[in-house]
């Protein structure tokens, strides 16, 4: 039910290279080409952060597994901008024309980029009903953890805490649902929680039993326990 | 319910690139600046902002007021996202804000098992082991491990409450300041803040360390 990106909890990945604090922002100078491209791609508006996430997560899983991190970024920024027509598969092939799309009239500008990472795109929407569940509520996780509107889709329900109970710890008021905006089925907002898990409630041998795990889960996710 | 129908496109187009992973970018970006969608000054830009402008200086300013000001941690506590916006740090990947503190009893760490969520206007953006697998694996099922390969041992009456940020909302810890700082002014004070302090993943800088 679940795709490859979503690993918490994975047994076999090795040790943590923690780095040091004066290593360079940016590894090799084509990470930052990668990272301000598909930004500047991304102010062309022809897609929202939830479909540019899904688009990640659904490269085939040998080329997720295998790419670094900004191939990733790469190769879903490819795959959008010809699924989205920006680009054609001739384009990409090194045989399309040059002539200039009308599109390149919401090209980002230098002196824009300020402004439009000054406004990012907050998620919170106005709500008029009121939250099914309060802090300190008991709630369980759907199980499995999967997009309930689109087989396959997009979801922010980690499959390890798929059918875990946990207690509410604040409710952020509604937020874009990421099942429904990834797939193009509009923002539908509901109310976004933080609930807290206790480690012995999502592993088989929890580090230290007072040790917990918080998510933020919409409510379309949860159930009352 | 429908399928979602990407799954049935077997050629992905990203394939038509080179393989080499500098020569792909390069690629896209040559298509996409000759065809006007890209202004090759406003990737300059981009680049500029965060590899000299946003960085974890910002969150350092943040945690060092709040070891300060009793009355700006309160509202930092309560409600982080306007309190860092009077700092001047809002904005993309930085809409929703929440401050975590760190304490004798609680340790907080910051993960995103799915992705690689960050708070950027105030930590920039993250560094590699935040991005990787074996981070991404583990920090929810054995944060313990975790830390100690950072250098990082707690008590066991410490509880570590790791947030797997799977929304918009990105958290910022609040270190514990370090034992001989008292009568410091606010800007010594962030020199002993680091990144992975404010991820949860290190501890403040003592003075004299």
């Amino acid at each position: 039910m679940t795709r490859v990106h979503d690993m918490g909890g994975r047994f076999g990945d090795g040790p943590i290279n923690p780095g040091a604090p004066d290593d360079p922002v940016f590894e090799q100078d084509w990470h930052a080409r990668a990272l301000a491209v598909t930004l500047a791609a991304g102010a062309l508006g022809q897609w929202n952060l939830d479909m540019s996430r899904h688009a990640r997560e659904r490269l085939a899983p040998k080329d997720y597994a295998g790419f670094s991190y900004f191939e990733k970024w790469t190769a879903a920024l490819a795959n959008l901008l010809v699924e989205t027509g920006v680009l054609s598969a001739d384009d990409l092939r090194g045989q399309g024309d040059e002539s200039r799309p009308a599109l390149a009239d919401r090209a980002l500008k230098a002196e824009n980029v300020a402004a439009a990472f000054a406004t990012g795109g907050p998620t919170d929407r106005p709500f008029d009903g009121v939250p099914a569940f309060a802090p300190g509520q008991r709630v369980r996780t759907l199980r499995p953890a999967a997009n309930r509107l689109v087989d396959g889709g997009h979801t922010r329900l980690p499959a390890y805490a798929a059918g875990a109970v946990g207690a509410v710890l604040r409710c952020h008021g509604a937020h874009v649902l990421p099942d429904a905006h990834a797939h193009g089925l509009g923002e539908a907002p509901e109310p976004l929680y933080t609930v807290v898990f206790p480690a012995g409630e999502l592993w088989a041998a929890p580090e230290n039993p007072r040790d917990e795990v918080t998510l933020d889960l919409w409510q379309s996710y949860l159930e009352p326990a | 319910m429908p399928h979602d129908h990407h799954d049935h496109d077997h050629d992905d187009p990203h394939a038509l690139l080179p393989p080499d992973p500098a020569l792909r970018v390069r690629a896209l970006e040559t298509l996409l600046a000759r065809k006007g969608l890209i202004e090759p000054a406003a990737l300059d830009e981009i680049i500029d902002t965060y590899q000299n402008r946003i960085g974890p200086r910002n969150g350092a300013q943040v945690v060092a007021r709040a070891w300060a000001d009793p009355e700006f941690r309160a509202a930092l506590l309560q409600d982080a996202t306007p309190v860092v916006a009077d700092l001047g740090f809002f904005g993309r990947q930085g809409e929703h804000v929440i401050a975590v503190e760190n304490t004798a009893t609680q340790h907080n760490m910051v993960v995103c098992t799915l992705c690689s969520c960050y708070p950027w206007p105030l930590l920039g953006i993250p560094p590699a082991w935040y991005k990787s697998d074996a981070y991404r694996s583990r920090a929810v099922r054995e944060p313990r491990k975790v830390l100690a390969e950072f250098g990082v041992t707690l008590p066991d009456e410490t509880a570590v409450r790791v947030w797997d940020s799977t929304a918009e909302v990105r958290y910022l810890v609040i270190p514990r300041r370090p034992e001989g700082t008292e009568g410091m002014g606010v800007d010594d004070l962030a020199r002993l803040v680091t990144r992975d302090s404010m991820v949860g993943t290190g501890l403040a800088r003592s003075p004299g360390a």
